[in-house]
């Protein structure tokens, strides 16, 4: 027989099996840490890995060159790796040199934990960095009256995509309003292809109609209430008007099969446009990007078509009214050297929109968020497409960062799973207000 | 098995207990590690769970604000009921295939040697590209369904709330089926080749020496596997993550996955920390419960006679 002994130590051994299960399960998202340790005034950067990619790090490679004795050590992370990564980095006090961030709600909590540099002495001491940006996209780095960040990419505001081929099969305009839009529906359905395609996965994309409707139907003056944490902001009549419409265009098949389970990170959202099976999206600027470079034939022949959202009779919002990313930004850690954030300073002064960068940007088929743009806009083979996002981007009354990067983190997440089970069908727009009603209140 | 047959030796030959106490200094090293790597952590786990924490901002103390928060949220009950779903239909689908295959496989023809390097290929794939590579096979508009033109096949796999789970523990099964089955191989090459000729003189066919003779004897292997198999459950975070991200709505959202969404989505570390520590209670318990399922008599030889 077993003695007590080794039974006591066998059933320790099984809890320590199953403790150090949930050990690595909690610590499963820390990752690896912070970023390499760079030495004396060597900076290190994070980025995305998006269309401007390439951009940056040829900008990375030309400061290199120029600066052999303070180098600057650039990683690409995908959007939802870097969301979690660069917080947990910040949190531990590994960040790199330069953290990237959306501006918003993130940059207010690195703020207020005193993790990034006020840069309001930069931009005193070098009004020419901040005087190229379009004043509309610099405010979003402002917190409290001090400059926390600097605009590092492009303007990303969100329309419609369109197949100009199916729209045209199908004998129908390119939607300017929301019964249009609807009476679109079911005469492309009679096509036997989805009125529009949408990364339901990834949760934001479904968001950007929710921000839209609110904003037509009701202005801009309901998001403010919400922004500001006003007790019951979310009950106002328009946000239930806008998840109606929502559930009304879902129930009429307006989204591709399977919407649910796909991803905008996958590109199989975007396929769907250029390979004729969607005819439309409603997405981001930076999908011009993604089909310039997946599928560059489907802008050559002309068979792109993009428009602004459309407007609703009798809504109160600015037509002008668009919703996106501003741009993404660069903010300067405080954990860092005094000689590592002199070189990530002088990288924000020289490296960032330096001529090879402003048309390494455009070259990309995106615009920068920079003032005086239209010569090079008109010079550029998408000339077209850059012409339509920076007019819209400077004449909008409102360029409103998305409400998952506006918001407080914590309330994002939550303001996106519900996003998500209204576009199921499985919270009706009531649930969905008293859900995010006691989710603001928290 | 291997350990209780240690064990049984060291029961009987008295002089190995006899030296126990001076040989104890050796699980010094172990001890610090564990120490280390898993009492403190779990320790700072359960501090952090009567703590408001952000990920970046200073610490403040919460009481038991998050337990309350947490253990009103239905979402947490939700995620439990959906990994204990989980945990039956993984063991539901991975113990019979796994037992199947390992006694297929403990064979030793060349045919079978050379499916069995086949069959371990999964094992060899990382989660996220087993993950990455069942959703590009399962879109609805460019996977299997796009490809074959078998009408079943168009369903929205991981879109479909009632599917979703199905298709995960599938996913999750086909990923750990050859891990358990090597643990079974194993087993039924440790039972003694008497035994089936003592059996096989006696008139057993085939399907009697299985359930007469392998079975039984696989009881530790089962224990072994099993405990791996659910205990392993509520760490399958990463898979999930990458396949569904917990959705359609809740519907793949299991308690490890909860836990990450809470602490790194959400960027409530003190919510977290109350489920890290459910999750370790809950993978505790079922460990011990399984313990107990082998029975009081464990040192019973399964080998007399042989």
């Amino acid at each position: 027989m077993l003695s007590p002994l080794t039974t006591k130590l066998t059933r320790r051994r099984f809890a320590a099996v199953a403790m150090a299960a949930a050990i690595g399960a909690t610590m499963a998202g820390c990752g690896s840490g912070g970023p390499t340790q760079a030495k004396g005034a060597e900076a290190t950067m994070w980025s995305l890995t998006t269309g401007d990619q390439p951009v940056i790090k040829a900008a990375v490679d030309r400061w290199n060159k120029d600066n052999p004795d303070r180098k600057i050590t650039v990683e690409f992370f995908a959007s939802d790796a870097m969301k979690a990564k660069i917080r947990t980095a910040v949190g531990s006090g590994q960040p790199p040199t330069l953290i990237f961030n959306w501006a918003g709600g993130g940059l207010k909590s690195y703020v207020n934990a005193n993790a990034v540099e006020d840069l309001s002495a930069l931009a005193k001491d070098k009004p020419q960095v901040t005087d190229r940006y379009l004043p509309s996209v610099l405010q979003n780095g402002v917190v409290n009256g001090k400059t926390y960040a600097l605009p590092m990419s492009k303007v990303n505001p969100a329309s419609i995509y369109y197949n100009k081929d199916l729209l045209e099969k199908a004998g129908i305009q390119p939607p300017k309003t929301w019964d249009e839009l609807m009476a679109a529906v079911p005469k492309l359905k009679a096509q036997g292809v989805a009125p529009f395609a949408l990364g339901g996965q990834s949760k934001w994309p479904e968001l950007i109609w929710l921000e839209y409707l609110v904003d037509r139907q009701g202005g801009s003056a309901v998001w403010d209430r919400i922004q500001k944490g006003e007790p019951g902001a979310w009950s106002d009549p328009a946000v239930i008007d806008a998840l109606t419409k929502i559930q009304q265009l879902v129930d009429a098949g307006g989204f591709q099969e399977g919407f649910a389970s796909t991803a905008s990170t996958s590109g199989s959202e975007l396929a769907l446009l250029y390979t004729g099976k969607a005819a439309m999206s409603l997405q981001l600027a930076s999908q011009y990007q993604s089909i310039k470079q997946g599928a560059p034939a489907f802008i050559s022949e002309g068979k792109l078509g993009y428009t602004p959202f459309p407007t609703i009779s009798g809504g109160k919002g600015d037509p002008s009214y668009i919703v996106g990313t501003p741009a993404t930004f660069f903010s300067l850690a405080t954990a860092a050297t005094d000689a590592q954030k002199q070189t990530a300073k002088d990288f924000l002064v020289s490296g960032l929109y330096s001529e090879a960068y402003t048309e390494g940007i455009i070259g990309t088929g995106a615009v920068p968020p920079l003032k005086g743009m239209e010569q090079k806009i008109n010079s550029a083979p998408d000339s077209n497409f850059l012409n339509y996002t920076y007019d819209l981007s400077q004449k909008a009354s409102t360029f409103q960062l998305s409400w998952d990067q506006a918001l407080d983190p914590s309330l994002a997440d939550t303001l996106l799973t519900h996003v998500g089970q209204v576009f199921l069908k499985q919270e009706t727009p009531q649930q969905f207000v008293d859900a995010m009603n006691a989710a603001g209140s928290k | 098995m291997s350990t209780s047959t240690l064990r049984r030796n060291r029961k009987s030959t008295p002089s190995i207990d006899g030296t126990r106490a001076s040989l104890a200094w050796l699980t010094v090293p172990a001890l610090v590690f564990f120490l280390a790597f898993a009492i403190v952590p779990l320790g700072g786990v359960v501090v952090l769970s009567f703590m408001h924490w952000d990920g970046i901002g200073a610490i403040s103390w919460a009481g038991f604000a998050n337990w309350a928060a947490i253990l009103t949220d239905p979402l947490t009950g939700y995620s439990l009921w959906t990994t204990v779903k989980v945990i039956l239909l993984s063991c539901a689908v991975q113990i019979p295939i796994s037992l199947l295959l390992g006694v297929f496989t403990a064979g030793f023809q060349r045919y079978r040697a050379a499916l069995s390097v086949l069959f371990f290929i999964p094992i060899l794939l990382s989660s996220a590209a087993v993950a990455l590579t069942f959703t590009a096979l399962l879109d609805p508009n460019f996977g299997l369904s796009g490809a074959l033109p078998i009408a079943a096949l168009k369903q929205d796999w991981l879109g479909n709330p009632d599917l979703a789970l199905f298709v995960v523990v599938f996913v999750l099964s086909w990923q750990h089926i050859p891990f358990h089955t090597l643990v079974y191989q194993g087993g039924v090459r440790q039972i003694p080749k008497s035994l089936y000729e003592a059996a096989g003189i006696d008139g057993a066919n085939v399907v009697q020496q299985f359930f007469a003779i392998t079975v039984p004897q696989l009881k530790y292997t089962f224990i072994t596997s099993t405990t791996l198999m659910v205990v392993g459950t509520l760490t399958y975070f990463d898979l999930i993550f990458v396949l569904t991200g917990g959705g359609p709505g809740h519907a793949t959202s299991v308690l490890p996955l909860f836990m990450y969404l809470e602490g790194f989505r959400a960027n409530d570390m003190g919510g977290a920390s109350v489920l890290g520590v459910i999750l370790a209670v809950f993978g505790l318990g079922l460990a011990l419960i399984i313990q107990r399922l082998g029975g009081k008599n464990r040192q019973a030889s399964q080998l007399e006679g042989a």
